[in-house]
């Protein structure tokens, strides 16, 4: 569906978008993960057509955008990070507006429009001024306005910023139901818990470069643990001493703090029951054990030595 | 491309017809002000034009003094008082009188001497506000006439006019310095005179009776689009602070602009399959129909409220408008091309339009100029708006008197046109 390749992009001697190169294949859902400054809007911008790129191509559909009025764009529906809507203007006069702006008139606008507000649950206030809507709201007609036009691609940037976490679960119900209906999602966010959602694979962006491209599973094979046993110790004063824990095969890494001991394994199914078996033979009964799994906060810090928020 | 064409003219102007602000700016105001300026300025030539307050100080008393200040308080255009000199100083001092006249001690006697001989003569003071300099030249002038005509009626009737002459005559056969060829005609112009008054006074003596006057009599007529035809002043008024608000319109459409890309909505328009032609000329277009809007809303209230006409070509008029309407669209997309964020661009614009308003001649007429500044200000576009309308209006001219203006305006509406198109920032940014 979507081909970026070798994308590039300066302002002046700061390199904002640095030879950016990945696929999207029809109906994936793509995560652009990085934290603010890293390049995913630039690169959003020069993938909607936005942005010329300083060199690197764009393909939607193995073509690329050719001129301001290519009909491929068309197959893009642009949800900018800025609450992009008239506030003066009730909420189906401005999807009506920018339905027209790709050339959809009459029924077929009218019903693009009910549709819209439909999957976005605001129909009950379609004729309210867009001013008179929640923070929350905007959002969600934010995305309904991009999707007038029934777009093949979704290039979604932050599409959660400052709403509350109800809004935001209700934009992921309709982001769900989207890629239920096969639309192609690009999902630029610096939130971890919400790329672990809704994507199928994600794009890790820093500095403007590629530092990781990989479903989910693969970017957890990345860490040196997979699993984190949180293992309650029945006598928290019983003299256990971490070398002789690190000492062991399995564990790839070792705490202890108020009488819980946490584990660090690669692989959970084999090397869990051998680190509980070793502390029962070993003298160290246990009376609750838990698995975690490390997040993709983890795996950001694990990729550039930094935390995500933090950058 | 028709119906995104629609649709974003049609997005601007129900944006702006639903701004209360903007539609009080671009409506109410042009015709509150536009009414202020036409009343200052006289009005539709109906009402009685304003009186210049002097205040006549009269330390002589004589029948000279006495003459000036009857006949200066017969005056259409003064309203003249007596005062004392220190309340008369006072009162030119705060503002509440224009000019005062003050007419000396031995005035009379000293003026009467002084139109035979040449002795010194005697001084009249005036004290004038020198914030009314052009009233008080009026004023002058007024006084000069009613001094000249009082002096020589008392010196041709008068009894101090006998005793001026018996006395001169005297003081020229006592001179020493006067050469003999002087004196003679002289002698004998004056003793003429003394014949001239001594003579018996009758109802149909012309000549001097009445003194000396202005040798002639000023029928008014103001040239406007036709004979008899009152001047109205709202008019211009009206036009120029069309004019104003129009441009502050144009103001407005180029900070819409900048602000549509600041909320991101520029990347919405620029993501979908739409021309740049037709992005910047919808909103050109919605510009100057806004403009026209405008235009025809203030003139009909002009023609309602206070009988501003179309007095020259209708043609001519709509054309001027709608050349004006173009220019102020273009200097939109030229503000939006140029500036940077709306909050520094405003106070800019808005001072660049303040200035070509004030050369334009929408503030004071242009000929109160001076003339090098007159010549100058044909370079600015908004001057040929004025004086476009100025001539279709009140000067009733035809077709060919819009031309003119109509070709600058379109001139500068290129020029600026082309400007904005070349510094236009058409990538959103990243």
């Amino acid at each position: 569906m979507l081909a970026a390749r070798n994308l590039r992009k300066s302002y002046g001697p700061h390199v904002a978008v640095d030879g950016v190169s990945f696929d999207i294949a029809r109906g994936e859902t793509i995560g652009l993960l990085g934290p603010n400054g890293a390049g995913k809007t630039t690169t959003v911008s020069m993938i909607s057509g936005l942005l010329r790129p300083d060199s690197g191509e764009v393909l939607i559909d193995g073509r690329a955008v050719t001129g301001d009025t290519d009909s491929i764009k068309h197959k893009i529906g642009l949800v900018p990070q800025d609450l992009a809507l008239y506030d003066e203007l009730p909420a189906r006069d401005n999807l009506e507006f920018f339905g027209a702006l790709y050339n959809l008139a009459g029924a077929r606008l009218k019903r693009a429009a009910d549709e819209a507000l439909d999957l976005v649950g605001l129909t009950d206030r379609a004729k309210d001024k867009v001013s008179d809507f929640s923070g929350g709201m905007k959002r969600r007609l934010n995305l309904a306005a991009a999707l007038m036009h029934d777009p093949d691609l979704l290039l979604l940037d932050e599409p959660t910023v400052g709403v509350d976490p109800q809004s935001r679960n209700a934009i992921f119900e309709n982001l769900e139901t989207l890629k239920k209906r096969g639309k192609t999602l690009l999902y630029t966010t610096h939130y971890m818990e919400e790329a672990e959602r809704l994507c199928d694979r994600l794009v890790v962006i820093d500095h403007g470069k590629v530092i990781a491209n990989d479903t989910l599973h693969g970017l957890y094979k990345l860490l040196p643990v997979t699993n984190i046993l949180s293992i309650e110790l029945e006598n928290p004063e019983c003299g256990l001493r971490l070398a002789e824990v690190r000492a062991f095969a399995a564990v790839q890494s070792a705490e202890l703090e108020a009488g819980i001991l946490r584990i660090g394994v690669q692989n959970l199914a084999a090397d869990a029951p051998a680190v509980l078996q070793w502390l029962v033979s070993n003298g160290y009964p246990y009376s609750h054990v838990v698995s975690d799994r490390p997040d993709l906060e983890t795996v950001f810090l694990t990729l550039t030595g930094r935390s995500l928020r933090d950058s | 491309m028709m119906i995104p064409l629609v649709a974003l003219i049609r997005k601007d102007l129900r944006l702006f017809l639903g701004d209360r602000r903007a539609v009080i700016m671009s409506f109410l105001a042009p015709i509150l002000i536009g009414a202020f300026f036409g009343y200052v300025f006289g009005g539709n030539g109906k009402r009685e034009t304003s009186r210049i307050e002097v205040l006549m100080v009269d330390q002589d008393g004589s029948a000279i003094s006495r003459g000036i200040l009857t006949d200066l308080q017969a005056s259409k255009s003064l309203s003249v008082k007596p005062a004392e000199l220190a309340a008369a100083r006072e009162a030119v001092r705060k503002g509440t009188a224009t000019v005062a006249v003050v007419v000396p001690k031995d005035f009379g006697a000293a003026a009467g001497k002084a139109f035979f001989q040449p002795v010194d003569k005697p001084e009249i003071g005036v004290l004038y506000d020198p914030s009314h300099s052009a009233e008080q030249n009026m004023v002058q002038g007024i006084l000069t006439g009613s001094v000249m005509q009082i002096v020589s009626k008392e010196v041709f009737n008068g009894p101090t006019g006998s005793t001026v002459v018996t006395d001169s005559l005297a003081q020229i056969a006592a001179s020493q310095k006067m050469k003999p060829e002087d004196k003679a005609p002289l002698q004998d112009l004056l003793k003429s005179v003394q014949k001239f008054n001594a003579r018996p006074k009758t109802e149909t003596s012309g000549g001097g009776q009445g003194g000396l006057s202005v040798p002639y009599q000023i029928r008014e007529e103001a040239v406007t689009a036709r004979t008899g035809q009152e001047y109205n002043a709202y008019a211009h008024s009206f036009g120029g602070m069309s004019i104003q608000f129009i441009l502050f319109m144009g103001i407005d459409v180029g900070i819409g602009m900048l602000l549509m890309r600041q909320r991101g909505l520029w990347k919405r328009l620029r993501a979908a399959p739409l021309s740049r032609s037709l992005l910047l000329g919808s909103r050109a277009i919605s510009a100057a129909l806004t403009s026209m809007l405008i235009l025809a809303v203030v003139f009909s209230a002009a023609r309602l409220l206070f009988g501003v006409r179309i007095e020259g070509s209708l043609a001519g008029f709509v054309g001027v408008c709608l050349a004006f309407s173009i220019m102020t669209a273009s200097f939109g997309l030229l503000v939006a091309s140029l500036g940077k964020t709306p909050d520094a661009t405003r106070g800019l614009s808005i001072l660049a339009t303040l200035v070509m308003l004030m050369l334009s001649g929408a503030w004071v007429p242009a000929f109160l100029f001076p003339q090098w500044m007159q010549s100058a200000t044909m370079f600015i576009p908004t001057r040929w708006a004025m004086d476009g309308l100025d001539a279709m209006t009140w000067r009733g001219l035809g077709f060919s008197a819009a031309l003119g203006p109509i070709g600058a305006l379109l001139l500068s509406a290129a020029i600026f046109g082309a400007i904005a198109v070349s510094r236009f920032r058409w990538e959103a940014e990243g």
